[in-house]
């Protein structure tokens, strides 16, 4: 099996190159991306990538995978490769690359944060937990889920074009995931901050990020929502 | 002094999960300066992969439950080497803690009264083990250590805690006086090297999985905490009591939560036989791990195996019907189809008893005080070295942890060891400076790996260590097997210490840090080996095919691994909590 391989030192090389690979596979078992990855790590340990979990729930291996973003570790070979076909590994588009498929996530985070991603209450806690009804968690179904890989983020025009202002589909699914909880009491303070001609409504609904959430989650969805927010809550 | 930065903080705490975020909560939310390493962004730490849920009487399940009842199930799950001081502080402490957390927004799953669902685990009774199965195990669906992970790292966003993540930690700086003054760490992205100064350094780096060939944890679990203690020539405690979960996906590793059992799934044999009922009458399927994991090991031998190898038993979960496991067990379904190709509402899970959890780790007391003995066998504290969470030994879970005791071990204790660290910082906790040769000795192993010019690649030998340990340290034990993995692991030591780092770049130089694993990855899996070579009886987690008897005369205490002679000795187990009556060592049945 070939793969190529998007290869990039800052200490030595100039600019990136696509590298290829031969790797021998096992022809009885459909490996993941990330397995095939060892072997080449085996091969030549100067390849570098971030890999965690191995199981899909710590998201570091956000990668490009012929042409799609997706998690290595849970991505079968043969959905991405025909037979005699060859796999094409590049990083994250469009956030600076620090080393081969490494990228430089610090404006991801950024956005992230800028949500105030923390629940926010007021009140004074009870002593025991405070209660929530099965119906309003339900609520954060499909929001809390989100393990931060930047698939979505990094896949979406928007934000490749203002990754400084626009906060992007992952951090408007967690600007939503407070909005949704009964618990938190700063709906008010988060629509405030987040009533800006870029912060949301840089979203032009392409669902791009729903195209490829590794988790089945919709930030889109989510985005639609702090929209009708937003509108009632300037009346 | 040796050119290199130094960093200041009042408390550094090495390791981002569950213990090492609530800690740095604690010192943060106090206003200490409190920094993070940790070697990837803390959401990915591998609590993020803890499934069922959090143990803890909190009475939402049971209005009458009672915490001394959980402690009762602890001690008994540890068989009867969980220091009962400790548990005693866990399970009280717990519900405050598990509700501090719900405050702080984690978003638990709901009872029809609003309150936080409880599911129930193995090893778990009501009324002392007279009242039947509990349901005590608080979860988020089942993704609770992802829900419990990513709320701590937001609570310390919400507190300023500063994080250098990606960012590795080598080895301990020790001053003159033996006291640890904090670490030296590699910034992976630049691959600049810097001292990282502290009055109070927190190992909460988790555990070791990565030892055995077959494992539920990350690739990251390389035991890094353990190494460096090992290195700096302090003892480990119980390091051979390894849990085997009995749901470990057959051929892939991934973990499928105990908590499918406590909603009503089953093993089965090759002939479809509800197995556990032969084994343990009464909790069935919800036995101790430890007691599951066996039964399944001798159904294989015993040929009832599923399978063409008949190497597996099979865990069924489509009588339970679409909508509870849609609503209960989403993330198992995924991970069926993904890495088991089946689909658990259809047909059974292909399951495997795969290493879950070290129960051993750097002892300590229930403030986190990393511990050490004197030559009289007493108790020594080790000046500014404390132990959080899996990496830790407190011990809370003794030879065999019940499932949901980890989650609950690693908020408790972090909050602890914080709550102590501030109040010692309070009244000025003082360290003599390192000198430039404590700091260049840190950095030796660095340096020599860093000039390393010939030798065999981290992955040849990282594949030959985790199947010695497979082989010689699983399930089953028997004495000249073991002494057999010794041997071969002591052949392995200079082999490794030669290891050949091929990449001497700087930045972001995922090899160095794979050869800087491996050596702590060896460190572990000597310490097992050795210490499970000489605890001559069978209890929790440890069974030996020669010795196959508990033996309260003898082992009725906890093991002692002293790295330098390569020792093992033993300690004293606490029997004496402050509030009730000890629990007395008996007969261990489910």
């Amino acid at each position: 099996m070939l793969v190529s391989i998007y290869r990039y030192n800052p200490d030595t090389d100039e600019k990136p190159v696509m590298q290829d690979v031969e790797v021998e596979l096992p022809e009885d078992k459909d490996l993941m991306v990330l397995d095939v990855l060892a072997l080449v790590k085996q091969q030549d340990s100067s390849v570098v990538y971030r890999r965690s979990c191995r199981e899909g729930v710590c998201g570091s291996d956000g990668m490009n995978i012929n042409g799609t973003n997706g998690l290595a570790c849970i991505t079968p070979m043969s959905t991405v490769v025909k037979p005699g076909g060859k796999l094409v590994l590049r990083p994250l588009p469009g956030l600076p690359v620090i080393r081969d498929l490494v990228v430089d996530m610090s404006i991801f985070y950024k956005q992230y944060e800028k949500i105030k991603p923390y629940l926010i209450n007021d009140t004074a806690p009870p002593a025991i937990e405070r209660l929530q009804s099965p119906e309003d968690r339900a609520k954060l179904d499909g929001l809390y889920e989100c393990i931060l890989c930047a698939c979505c983020s990094t896949n979406c025009p928007s934000f490749w074009w203002n990754p400084d202002k626009f906060i992007g589909p992952a951090g408007l699914l967690q600007a939503y995931r407070f909005l949704a909880d009964t618990r938190d009491t700063a709906d008010n303070e988060r629509l405030s901050e987040l009533d800006d001609p870029f912060s949301v409504f840089r979203c032009r609904g392409i669902m791009n990020c729903v195209a490829v959430c590794p988790k089945g989650l919709n930030p889109t969805r989510a985005i639609g929502h702090i929209r009708s927010m937003l509108i009632e809550h300037g009346t | 002094m040796t050119g290199m930065r130094t960093l200041t903080f009042d408390a550094v705490i090495v390791g981002g999960g569950g213990a090492g975020m609530r800690a740095a909560l604690q010192l943060a939310q106090s206003g200490y300066n409190t920094a993070v390493i940790t070697k990837v962004f803390p959401t990915r730490s591998h609590t993020v992969s803890a499934q069922g849920g959090i143990t803890c009487a909190i009475a939402s399940d049971d209005p009458n439950d009672d915490w001394r009842w959980h402690m009762y199930d602890t001690v008994k799950g540890s068989d009867y080497i969980g220091d009962q001081d400790a548990i005693e502080y866990m399970c009280s402490e717990g519900p405050q803690t598990v509700f501090e957390l719900e405050h702080m927004g984690l978003p638990f799953s709901r009872t029809e009264k609003g309150r936080i669902y409880q599911r129930p685990f193995g090893g778990q009774s009501k009324d002392f083990g007279k009242g039947g199965q509990a349901a005590r195990t608080c979860a988020a669906a089942d993704r609770t250590g992802h829900a419990l992970l990513h709320t701590l790292y937001q609570g310390n966003l919400k507190n300023n805690t500063a994080f250098l993540n990606e960012w590795y930690a080598t080895d301990l700086v020790k001053n003159q006086d033996g006291a640890i003054v904090g670490v030296i760490a590699i910034c992976i992205e630049t691959g600049e090297t810097v001292f990282v100064k502290s009055k109070a350094t927190v190992f909460a780096t988790g555990g070791a999985g990565r030892i055995y060939a077959s494992t539920t944890n990350a690739l990251i679990n390389t035991g890094d905490g353990v190494g460096m203690a090992l290195r700096a020539g302090f003892p480990v405690q119980d390091i051979e009591m390894w849990q085997f979960h009995p749901t470990g996906i057959y051929g892939a590793g991934t973990l499928v939560t105990e908590g499918c059992r406590g909603e009503g799934g089953y093993l089965i044999n090759k002939d479809g036989e509800r197995f556990m009922e032969r084994y343990a009458p009464n909790a069935k399927d919800l036995a101790g791990r430890d007691v599951v994991a066996r039964s399944m090991v001798l159904e294989i031998l015993e040929g009832r195996g599923c399978g063409e190898n008949g190497d597996h038993v099979m865990l069924k979960l489509d009588h339970l019907g679409e909508e509870v496991l849609n609503s209960k067990l989403p993330g198992i379904l995924e991970l069926s189809r993904t890495f088991a190709h089946v689909d658990p509402v259809k047909e059974p899970i292909p399951v495997v008893p795969t290493c879950h959890y070290m129960m051993g780790g750097i002892p300590t007391n229930v403030n986190g005080q990393a511990l050490t003995q004197n030559e009289k066998g007493d108790d020594v504290i080790i000046p500014g070295l404390f132990a959080v969470g899996e990496v830790a030994c407190v011990s809370v879970h003794g030879a065999n942890r019940l499932g949901g005791n980890s989650l609950l071990d690693l908020v408790v204790f972090g909050r602890a060891a914080g709550k102590h660290i501030e109040e010692m910082l309070g009244q000025g906790l003082e360290q003599r400076e390192a000198s430039a040769t404590d700091i260049e000795e840190a950095q030796n192993r660095l340096s020599k790996l860093n000039e390393s010019s010939s030798g065999e690649s981290v992955s040849t030998l990282r594949a030959e260590l985790q199947n010695i340990m497979q082989n010689h340290f699983g399930v089953f034990r028997r004495g000249d097997f073991m002494q057999d993995g010794i041997q071969k692991l002591s052949a392995l030591r200079e082999r490794i210490a030669n290891v050949h780092l091929d990449d001497k770049s700087l930045t972001f130089n995922t090899a160095r840090i794979e050869a800087l694993e491996l050596e702590n990855l060896f460190e572990v899996a000597e310490a097992t080996a050795i210490a499970a070579e000489g605890r001559n009886e069978s209890r929790g987690a440890h069974a030996r095919d020669d010795f196959r008897e508990r033996d309260d005369e003898n082992w009725l205490c906890h093991s002692m691994y002293f790295p330098k002679e390569k020792r093992v000795g033993k300690r004293g187990v606490n029997f004496s909590p402050k509030t009730v009556d000890t629990f007395e060592p008996q007969v261990r049945s489910y």
